[in-house]
């Protein structure tokens, strides 16, 4: 039983660095109409990212920061420089162009840190067992992640629903032509979008270091899941990407521990269900 | 790009692909063993592509699933054990066809980013199915035993054999397609490309029209993975993960969609421009990576509309 408790609340808190990595994801769709293959990589930069930092200074929770600041910069670059011109273009040529970044990004890691497994320790302040209930006790640092995720997650959904910026993204993604008519400088939307996408991809990343090992490649299984979580939440969707990051995080998890042949093809498989039974998404509205 | 269809190449243009199928044909008097696979491992990047064209080319269909199509084939090998040719290469066509069959008629209830990500899923089912379990002798991948040709052939000659081969078969399937792409059906496939309402409206049944060339592009692409298996001698989840499937479609765009004939010029040029990468540097991501960013900012018409200028 308490090994079930531990099950799920790893579920829950991989559901929710999946609805970091997946409502940016949601946004930069909804917003721009780009699709992003190369978003599991930015998550596998921050961890790299925090794996550097908190080497460096010797504290992990400088590294945090410096993910979300330097995902904003460098989305926004990357929003400049390239995504910009894509909006427009075919999927072929926006799955390729993404394609690349995958190649280019893994290349540069592998250049400038290498192809070695790291570690990150757990940051010593929160380096103990919680007691939740009877004998069983749950890390602390990942109690920590999951409180971290709900707020960002409230943030979030305050800003979109609340501030007038909120209001213009959300005027972006469904009225484009009304944006310009507003009076609102839509290229300042998508820049922002993007480098808030990209600094919670990496915000993710750098909260996930600590948790499994930084490796090469460790985006791919998170890039896969979190366009499920997009499909199932409805694209767009910040509030859906969060319910069905949740149910996505919690069949992986409970699936990876109890039925571990078919979580991988279970997932999958309730993506295209939903697609075909309700293709706007799970938790679309009417 | 969309308003134009596919084009598919006359005379003159098929004479200068049979030149260089005879040049390939030549290798086994004057090439060594080593360019002799290299060109295989074009020939099976050209099957590949050139299946999928039918789909991204020809329907306008950008699908994520394709490697799992060819994947299942180069597993129909495995599968099998020691069979002849005759036998495992029709086996690996049909499974992959009656894979696609269910996957397409799925997928192709939905449109756009939908298609996309809804053949991603598909596709990377197919990947797990192979990851996970142990249906497919493992994570890791597998030596596998050759299907036997009719006569034996010695550990010198295989290199030879397998290129003819693996030209035997890019040959017949293109000349399949060229043959395809002539009749109502091939017109009626570059119709939805360019105006798919227009051709629902003209009275065309455009869901079984995409998924005819859905299920036909998968059985062409489990030739291709049957050839690769049969060539390499080893098969690996990895065949059916969805980086495969961006890899055909860069050949796609690197070649042209406008043209049939583009996949084999795109397969060849990424297969040259990586080997003589490779004599550069050993990042092969950095000069992918390159290659695919001076694609879709540069070349808009892939090869194909650059030899028609």
């Amino acid at each position: 039983m308490t090994g079930f408790i531990a099950q799920l609340l790893n579920g829950l808190q991989y559901g929710l660095l999946l609805f970091l990595i997946g409502s940016g994801l949601t946004l930069i769709f909804g917003v721009m109409g780009v699709i992003n293959l190369a978003h599991g990589s930015l998550f596998m930069i921050g961890a790299y990212l925090a794996y550097v930092v908190a080497g460096a200074t010797g504290s992990f929770w400088i590294a945090l920061p410096a993910a979300i600041l330097g995902g904003a910069a460098f989305g926004a670059m990357l929003e400049r420089v390239l995504f910009r011109h894509f909006r427009h273009r075919e999927h072929l040529d926006q799955v390729l162009l993404t394609f690349a970044l995958i190649l280019l990004f893994e290349e540069g890691r592998s250049a400038l840190i290498g192809n070695q497994f790291h570690s990150v320790p757990v940051p010593a302040a929160l380096d103990f067992s919680v007691p939740v209930v009877g004998g069983f006790a749950y890390s602390a640092y990942r109690l920590a992640v999951l409180v971290i995720c709900l707020l960002v997650a409230a943030a979030m959904v305050l800003v979109v629903e609340r501030t007038r910026f909120g209001a213009a993204i959300r005027a972006a993604a469904e009225q484009p032509d009304m944006v310009d008519l507003l009076g609102l400088d839509a290229r300042l939307i998508h820049t922002a979008v993007f480098a808030a996408g990209t600094a919670l991809a990496m915000l993710a990343g750098a909260l996930a270091a600590p948790l499994q090992s930084v490796q090469p490649g460790m985006g791919d299984g998170f890039l896969i899941l979190s366009f499920i979580v997009v499909v199932i939440g409805g694209l767009g969707s910040v509030a859906g990407a969060f319910w069905a990051a949740l149910l996505v995080g919690l069949i992986d998890t409970l699936g990876k521990v109890y039925l571990p042949q078919v979580a991988g093809i279970a997932v999958c498989g309730l993506m295209a269900a939903v697609l075909l039974w309700r293709p706007a998404g799970l938790f679309a509205k009417g | 790009m969309t308003a134009q269809g596919m084009t598919i190449l006359g005379g003159r243009g098929n004479a200068c692909l049979a030149l260089a199928a005879v040049a390939i044909a030549s290798m086994p008097l004057w090439a060594s063993a080593y360019h002799m696979q290299l060109a295989s491992t074009a020939l099976i990047a050209a099957m590949f592509a050139l299946s999928l064209q039918i789909l991204a080319g020809a329907a306008g269909l950008i699908s994520l699933a394709h490697a799992g199509f060819f994947g299942l084939g180069a597993y129909t090998v495995y599968l099998l054990g020691s069979v002849p040719l005759a036998m495992s290469l029709p086996a690996a066509m049909l499974l992959a066809g009656a894979a696609a069959l269910p996957i397409g008629s799925l997928a192709l209830r939905t449109r756009g980013f939908y298609f996309l990500m809804t053949t991603l899923a598909f596709g990377q089912m197919l990947f797990f199915l192979f990851h996970d379990t142990p249906l497919g002798g493992g994570a890791d991948g597998v030596f596998i035993t050759r299907p036997s040709v009719y006569w034996p052939v010695s550990r010198a000659a295989r290199p030879a054999v397998l290129l003819l081969l693996n030209l035997t078969a890019l040959t017949a399937m293109y000349i399949a397609l060229w043959c395809l792409m002539r009749t109502m059906f091939g017109h009626a496939l570059r119709g939805i490309r360019a105006n798919e309402d227009r051709m629902r409206a003209m009275g065309h049944d455009v869901q079984r029209l995409k998924l005819a060339a859905f299920v036909l592009a998968g059985t062409l692409a489990g030739a291709a993975g049957h050839m690769a298996a049969m060539t390499d001698a080893f098969v690996s989840p990895e065949l059916l993960g969805w980086h495969r499937s961006a890899e055909a479609l860069l050949m796609v765009l690197l070649g042209g969609l406008g043209a049939l004939h583009g996949p084999i010029l795109g397969a060849a040029a990424l297969i040259l421009v990586r080997e003589a990468g490779s004599l550069v540097t050993e990042r092969q991501r950095l000069i992918e990576g390159a290659v695919i960013l001076a694609a879709v900012l540069l070349l808009r018409r892939g090869l194909a509309g650059k030899w028609r200028q």
